[in-house]
């Protein structure tokens, strides 16, 4: 089960890794700790920190979820550990 | 048709609609009993999902607590969404190809012990009862606003209606009553947000309203908002936060992790056929869950300005001929001044909807300084210049006060939407409660069938009788829950944060180090759960009472109130979890390995190949 020197595992902790990184910058980054620099931008009629806070780190999530759900579908194949 | 009469068949139809899927949807075996036989599709079990998540809280109290809390309300908007993130990649595919019926048998299962599994148990139970006595007092108090029956009676009846389709149904027939109460409860939150949103800024997708112009001007809703209030003296809208950042911050963390760890959501990806439907039907129940939070802080904002439009001609907000409130561009392009006399409502002048919700005690005015108009306004301001406007106006105190329940519950009416959308409110209010309880239900029940009575107590049992057993407990679960509804104990109101403390310091670390930590061993994770539990059990009794128990609390000897780093007893799962995983490590490292077949075991859950129908079996 190894392709490219990792293990299908290594694969994975390091494709989630990564999510949660973004899902991090998202909602704690983007929502509570820059929001103050965020909110001198506007993004309509919303200052930018408030938006993330209230409707942008929902839509990343989402966005998150159906992009690991891809990612891990291929992922599976490489390895061919997938199901039937 | 009055109003009393709509909301009756309404509501009517909704509950037969219920009754007619259970009927439809019988669990014949073990497997239908406890997960829906492993048929479910994705997005079926995505929209069940979002209605067994959003309970009585979601759909009445949060765009009231948004309104109130502004910017600082987004810690629910992020926290009771991004543990879908967590579920989606950490728990659930993995959970899912493990093919067991509950939480507690994969961690005793995962920990070689029946401690373990008994200590998961302990944790499912006061987790899930807790939650289930918000949710059972909800089905009373809309109930009693809509049907004019007592809150009593409304539990009974919302008794009867679970019980008839929780037990003779199981997670098979309260998946499809759950899309059914999805559809009503969805409805029933976007129509009238819809409505205010096309009023206020001519946008009907109240997502970008709330980041509109307000009709007719190109001043921003949230611009306008934050002027309104600041000018009354009250914080600025888009930027007060509840607290110090750090408390948001774990608080938000708290949700979040509490979110993926409560057993109730997590059994529902027991549901589908495989595990590749397990990691993108998080993502649909999140997408369906979406389509009410992001609405949600329009609605707050909205019903806000709507409020204070209400009771001060100067916010630019005026009642047309028909009764609706529209913009007044004149006045918003001017920036009115709030504390000109005339602005003020007189109180002969009220709208009608005041004068409903008066008599159910939710909204109250008194007039302070008796000029017969009502003068609503923060009087306790740090703002030195509103406060000196107000007393130059001879204002002698706020005179209204309001419930934040009021927001989505009166919001049709505020709005003059008819009779049929505030039907559907209730109705939808009804499926919000009715929904999460019934997948509360599920998961005490099979905690006690499934990891009491068979793994504990009678493993021989046969599959007739597990089922029964099932039966049996869900009928228990129902009776106790209603009668903790009925007379809910003082400690009501602080015990949803209880649940997540619980979910978040116990549950969640346990399921994840047993996929993700190959070499955690039984010892490690009890400890942990126990440590976790406990750290998190004493921060709250400390803060609430010993069990809840008034004048048992003991913050004085903890040094204080949110002596731990400023943060507050809600906001402490994340810390409990973090204490679990630091000493289910420790502890780890100073025991034995788990067996070798154990780590077999993980290796095995963590490729999907060889995924089978969920059974049970051992």
């Amino acid at each position: 089960m190894e392709h490219g020197g990792k293990t299908y595992w290594q694969t994975v902790v390091g494709l989630l890794t990564k999510i949660l990184i973004v899902w991090f910058l998202i909602s704690f980054g983007a929502g509570i700790l820059f929001v103050e620099q965020l909110n001198t931008i506007k993004l309509g009629g919303y200052p930018l920190g408030f938006w993330f806070a209230h409707q942008g780190s929902i839509y990343g999530f989402i966005a998150l979820i159906f992009f690991y759900a891809k990612k891990m579908g291929d992922i599976d194949r490489q390895f061919d550990v997938h199901e039937d | 048709m009055d109003l009393q009469t709509v909301t009756y068949l309404v509501v009517g139809a909704s509950f037969a609609l219920y009754i007619g899927i259970a009927i439809w949807a019988r669990a014949g075996s073990t497997s239908e009993f406890y997960a829906a036989g492993g048929s479910v599709h994705p997005i079926t079990n995505g929209m069940a999902t979002a209605a067994d998540w959003m309970s009585a809280a979601s759909f009445i109290s949060m765009a009231g607590l948004i309104a109130n809390m502004g910017y600082g309300g987004g810690l629910f908007l992020m926290g009771w969404t991004g543990g879908y993130v967590l579920l989606a990649m950490l728990l659930a595919p993995y959970l899912r190809k493990f093919g067991k019926f509950t939480v507690p048998q994969f961690i005793g299962d995962r920990f070689y012990s029946s401690t373990a599994s008994t200590v998961a148990v302990i944790c499912l139970l006061t987790a899930s009862l807790t939650y289930i006595i918000g949710q059972m007092t909800g089905v009373g108090v809309a109930f009693s606003r809509f049907l004019g029956v007592s809150s009593d009676t409304g539990i009974y009846i919302g008794q009867a209606i679970v019980f008839l389709y929780a037990v003779f149904g199981g997670m098979k027939g309260i998946t499809y009553t759950q899309v059914a109460q999805y559809i009503v409860l969805i409805l029933a939150y976007l129509v009238p947000a819809i409505f205010i949103s096309l009023n206020l800024t001519g946008n009907p997708l109240p997502q970008l309203g709330l980041g509109s112009s307000m009709s007719g001007t190109d001043v921003a809703l949230l611009t306008r908002l934050d002027q309104v209030v600041t000018d009354l003296g009250f914080g600025q809208y888009t930027t007060t936060t509840a607290g110090s950042t750090l408390n948001m911050f774990v608080y938000t963390l708290s949700l979040m992790i509490g979110t993926a760890g409560l057993p109730h959501v997590i059994m529902r990806f027991f549901t589908v056929p495989t595990v590749k439907d397990a990691r993108s039907s998080a993502g649909w129940a999140l997408i369906f869950i979406a389509l009410l939070y992001t609405t949600a802080p329009a609605v707050g904002a909205m019903a806000k300005l709507n409020l204070h439009g209400t009771v001060n001609k100067a916010v630019g907000l005026e009642t047309a001929a028909d009764g609706s409130m529209k913009v007044n561009p004149e006045i918003i392009k001017a920036r009115g001044d709030v504390y000109a006399p005339e602005a003020s409502l007189e109180v002969e002048k009220r709208p009608e909807w005041m004068k409903r919700w008066e008599k159910t005690g939710l909204l109250k005015f008194e007039d302070k300084n008796g000029d017969g108009r009502i003068q609503y306004y923060n009087d306790k301001t740090k703002n030195a210049d509103a406060k000196a406007k107000a007393e130059a106006a001879g204002w002698k105190g706020n005179e209204l006060t309001v419930n934040a329940d009021i927001i989505v519950l009166a919001n049709p009416e505020i709005a003059l939407l008819p009779n049929w959308v505030i039907a559907l409110v209730a109705a939808g209010g009804l499926a919000a409660a009715l929904s999460t309880a019934a997948g509360l239900l599920m998961a005490i029940s099979s905690a006690v069938s499934h990891d009491l009575v068979k793994n504990v107590f009678n493993p021989d049992i046969s599959e007739k009788n597990e089922l029964l057993a099932g039966k049996i407990s869900m009928a228990v679960a129902i009776v106790v829950s209603g009668y903790l509804g009925l007379n809910p104990p003082g400690f009501a109101a602080g015990t949803v944060a209880l649940a997540f403390g619980i979910a978040a310091s116990s549950l969640f670390p346990a399921i994840m180090m047993g996929i993700f930590s190959k070499k955690m061993n039984k010892e490690g994770a009890i400890a942990g759960m126990l440590a976790g539990l406990a750290v998190t059990l004493f921060y709250v009794f400390a803060h609430k009472g010993i069990f809840f128990i008034k004048g048992t609390d003991f913050v004085e000897m903890i040094g204080g109130a949110n002596s731990f780093f400023g943060i507050t007893p809600e906001a402490f799962g994340a810390v409990g979890a973090l204490f679990n995983f630091i000493v289910a490590f420790v502890v780890d490292k100073m025991t034995k390995e788990p067996p070798e077949h154990i780590q077999h075991m993980v290796e095995n859950v963590r490729i999907p190949r060889g995924s089978k129908l969920v059974d049970g079996a051992h």
